[in-house]
């Protein structure tokens, strides 16, 4: 079972926070892999929050690639940041690590912003599909205010590898999650966290109703559903479809991933319209043993747990700075100055949800809906 | 002169011709008569014959010859009497000494077509390999990766949807203060949806079914559903339902069958503003996997006063209902136009949706159905299903596998995004060899939203003797030894309902558990596992690739 740390706060913090906690939950990563969220970041991107950035890896060759398809649509390039690398043993070094910003083309800069978020997610795919043959461009994510970093190793070798510890990069809200590769061949692309339009996601567990799951979100008709090199991918496309495409709010994403019966749902004021989630949604239920840690565009945080509550997961902070945790030990790693005995554990009709900025915790609950608050 | 035909009796079938050779034992019979009064053929018959003993005593052979008369149990070598294997003979008999014996080496199928009448029966395809459905097994099994469940201790809920299903982005809801509402303010239609369990008993009508099998099995269900907490639903067949039925709160627990004979509707018609509750659904019929291309058939033996009455037909005739809905010309009148008359008969609150049998164009039926707004879902019957009566040409070579059936129509929704809206009830061999569980499991995974059971719960829940050897199989001719397909008193007296409905209850609560124990190592429970298809393999390549499932040796 992978390992998961997120921590979401009103400062700007490093990811060797993140990675330090991961260290504490070790036995459950076994160095397949560690991939890094940073959103609402600080340092030298605080100035360059409407820009885009794509992170990525690419091969020399993939670069010339990279380059002359970004210049082919107009992008210009106004920042770059590579990670300053440091050789450490069993990690094997690619040839370009990079987070590159650029500025809109010419024609997208007075356009809305659904119509930039179109452009970059086509973009992404497209140098995705570029490299993918040959693993020379290999793109996480393509987004204003969002760096995506991913690498096979241990997560604290590869904080190393990266030159975290010594680096500017910082952000307020970081996703970090060691991998324990469940998914045969070890790709990149299967590593967490998820990124798409806005939303993230991070998951530990195995997802049972993958398949239908995956056909019925490649079938929507929406070009960003797709990859799928990791049964978890679903859980962030879940997330983005209920939130953006449908317009829920993000409660609800409880409601689809895990269902109630019919019975719990006569329970609630919105009982009319759960029901119609229930069934129109149907293939969306998770089913499975998941423990699912994500944020949405305004800077929210939360976790939830499968219907059963199969995974462990920790939620517990101060005003200012919460951590979303698989395991206490890694909550008592990020933030040991707390009163533990506030921690919330979320149960099987939880979603412990972050405000932006860290302000308060605040728990959903699917039949008692808010009831917990730590502020 | 004599011929010699005559004389050596050539002109006479050879019992090795037949399928069941009567095995009688002359040292065991008492001669007590029941198993000849109990052949519901006639097949066998106390005869009297002359015996000629030879004896000799003393030291030198001088072999006398006494004469004696002996009654005996002799099988006929008339072919409309043959033996059809259903053992109520030795069910009867006290003292073993008599039991019919399977003959593969019979010709029954070349001589049973006498007066140039094909040959007509009832029961099943007599095939009896393993189908499809038996080729499949659950391998994705969750163990470290991922924990499995327990089915003794872990909540599961194995229910399905019956009824045409809105697309998210189409349901009729608002955000109002951070929650959904219903927007009342949309004039769109919103389908009745029912939640049904996903195990359903098919389409098998009064008339076909005798009226205490018909009774155990309608007061199963209405136990299943009202004391166990298990909405398990059953279809009337064509034929309708008493009057008494249509009105009373059970008949939620009933899909209303309509076919192209529409026997039955008169009665059905005339109850409807005296009906307390809606039905679960309306079925109209447009194939049965058993005869594709037949329309129903209840032959003149089984309509007696009852069913007259039900259907509003003399007594004692053939009932023979059109191959297709004859005062529908195209798919549009027949289909589009019957869901909506149907749907329109109960305010549009009963899902209405077609029975097709399984056929090489049943996609075509189904993108006639994606597009239609009020269809609420597609039954697909294959050709393992059952009937009451047809020609054996229909029911060995006529027809569609589910299986693959089923999965290109399943794919064909996934390929249109459709996959969760337009339900797909699959039938027609589930339970074949009596793996019940672990066929509908197989056919949810392949992509069924529910499947539909008949011969199962027949031989289940009746002990129905017919099997794929062409055993019994007489359910067209109202002489079913166990009672479940006459109208004859005598014989269906033979049945006690309820026996029946608390055979039903025990199939369906003992499937329950099986299914769990299916699912429960899969990770699966809240939902039922339709198109997860990445959970069975085929131990056939071919199969497998057709299906687009694994193959596992």
């Amino acid at each position: 079972m992978c390992r998961l740390s997120a921590i979401t706060s009103s400062e700007y913090i490093s990811p060797m926070e993140n990675i330090l906690a991961l260290e504490t939950m070790k036995e459950g990563h076994d160095g397949s892999g560690m991939g890094l969220i940073l959103k609402d970041l600080g340092g030298e991107f605080e100035e360059l929050k409407d820009y885009p950035i794509l992170s990525g890896i690419c091969s020399k060759d993939g670069l010339h690639a990279l380059d002359s398809y970004m210049d082919g649509l107009g992008f210009q390039l106004k920042y770059t940041w590579t990670p300053k690398i440091k050789p450490v043993k069993g990690i094997e070094r690619r040839d370009y690590y990079f987070a590159r910003v650029y500025e809109y083309p010419d024609e997208y800069r007075e356009k809305d912003t659904e119509e930039k978020e179109s452009l970059l997610l086509s973009t992404r795919i497209a140098l995705r599909r570029m490299g993918e043959a040959d693993e020379s461009i290999i793109v996480f994510s393509f987004y204003p205010d969002i760096i995506t970093l991913k690498e096979v190793g241990d997560p604290l070798q590869l904080g190393e590898f990266f030159g975290l510890d010594n680096s500017t990069l910082k952000a307020r809200i970081i996703l970090a999650q060691g991998r324990q590769n469940t998914n045969y061949a070890i790709n990149l692309y299967a590593c967490h966290p998820f990124f798409i339009q806005g939303y993230g996601s991070m998951t530990n567990g195995e997802n049972t109703a993958f398949v239908p799951i995956r056909e019925f979100l490649m079938s929507r008709g929406f070009p960003g559903y797709m990859g799928y090199n990791s049964d978890s991918e679903v859980f962030t496309h879940i997330l983005h479809y209920t939130c953006r495409r449908l317009g829920y709010p993000m409660t609800y994403y409880k409601d689809v991933i895990t269902p109630l019966k019919a019975s719990e749902i006569e329970t609630r004021p919105d009982s009319e319209a759960v029901n119609f989630l229930r069934i129109s949604l149907r293939p969306l239920c998770i089913d499975g043993p998941n423990c699912v840690i994500g944020f949405t565009p305004d800077g929210t945080c939360f976790m939830v747990q499968d219907s059963k509550k199969l995974r462990p997961g920790v939620v517990g902070g101060v005003k200012g700075k919460y951590a979303l945790m698989s395991e206490e030990c890694g909550l008592d790693k990020a933030i040991p100055d707390r009163e533990r005995s506030n921690d919330i554990f979320p149960m099987k009709y939880d979603m412990v949800v972050v405000s932006p900025g860290a302000e308060e915790v605040k728990v959903w609950n699917q039949l008692q809906g808010w009831t917990t608050t730590m502020s | 002169m004599e011929p010699a035909s005559r004389l050596d009796h050539n002109y006479e079938l050879t019992i090795k011709d037949f399928p069941y050779i009567v095995r009688w034992r002359d040292d065991r019979c008492k001669r007590c008569g029941r198993c000849t009064a109990v052949c519901p053929m006639l097949s066998i018959e106390p005869a009297v014959v002359v015996k000629r003993s030879v004896s000799s005593e003393g030291p030198v052979p001088q072999p006398r010859v006494s004469r004696s008369t002996a009654t005996v149990v002799r099988q006929t070598s008339d072919i409309s009497r043959y033996c059809t294997g259903c053992g109520t003979c030795t069910l009867v008999c006290p003292n073993d000494a008599i039991e019919p014996e399977y003959n593969p080496q019979h010709k029954f199928i070349f001589h049973k077509n006498r007066g140039g009448h094909p040959y007509r029966r009832g029961g099943r395809r007599n095939d009896p390999e393993p189908g499809t459905l038996d080729r499949l097994k659950f391998t994705r099994i969750s163990m470290l990766t991922d924990p499995a469940l327990d089915a003794g201790r872990h909540e599961f809920r194995i229910r399905t949807y019956l009824g045409r299903i809105l697309p998210p982005d189409e349901l009729p809801l608002k955000v109002v203060d951070g929650r959904l509402e219903v927007d009342r303010t949309s004039a769109d239609f919103i389908p009745p949806v029912r939640e049904i369990y996903p195990v359903m008993i098919g389409s098998m009508s009064i008339g076909a079914l005798s009226p205490t099998m018909w009774e155990g099995l309608a007061m199963g269900i209405t136990y299943l559903n009202e004391v166990e907490g298990m909405p398990v639903v059953m279809c009337s067949g064509e034929g309708g339902m008493p009057a008494r039925l249509l009105k009373s709160r059970f008949i939620k627990y009933f899909i209303l069958q309509i076919a192209s004979g529409y026997f039955g509707w008169d009665e059905i018609v005339r109850a409807i503003p005296h009906m307390v509750e809606d039905p679960c659904a309306i079925e109209i019929k447009y194939g049965q996997g058993a005869k594709p291309g037949d329309g129903g058939l209840l032959m003149a033996h089984k309509v007696l006063r009852l069913i007259a009455e039900i259907r509003g037909v003399p007594m004692g005739v053939d009932l023979p209902s059109p191959p297709t809905h004859q005062t529908k010309y195209s798919i549009e009148e027949s289909v589009a136009k019957m869901i909506q008359s149907m749907s329109m008969a109960w305010g549009f609150r009963v899902p209405v949706y077609p029975k097709i049998s399984g056929s090489r164009t049943a996609r075509a039926v189904l993108n006639n159905l994606v597009r239609n707004p009020y269809a609420a879902a597609l039954s697909i019957d294959g050709e393992d299903g059952g009937t009451g009566a047809a020609y054996n040409v229909s029911m060995d070579k006529m027809g569609h596998p589910i299986a693959s059936n089923l999965r290109e129509c399943y794919l064909d929704l996934v390929k249109q995004g459709k996959q969760n809206e337009l339900p797909l009830i699959a039938a027609g061999g589930v339970g074949k060899k009596g793996n019940l569980a672990a066929n509908s499991a197989a056919l949810f995974m392949l992509g069924a939203s529910a499947v539909s059971i008949g011969k199962y719960i027949m031989q289940a829940a009746a002990g129905c003797l017919g099997d794929e050897y062409n055993r019994c199989n007489i359910c067209n001719i109202g002489k079913c030894p166990r009672g479940i397909t006459t109208q004859d008193p005598r014989l269906y007296r033979r049945l006690d309902p309820d026996n029946v409905a608390e055979r039903v209850v025990e199939v369906f609560k003992a499937l329950d558990v099986e299914l769990k124990k299916i699912f429960a190592p899969m990770g699966r429970s809240t939902e039922l596992p339709i198109g997860m298809s990445d959970g069975i393999s085929a131990d056939d390549p071919a199969v497998a690739e057709r299906l687009e499932i694994s193959y596992a040796c």
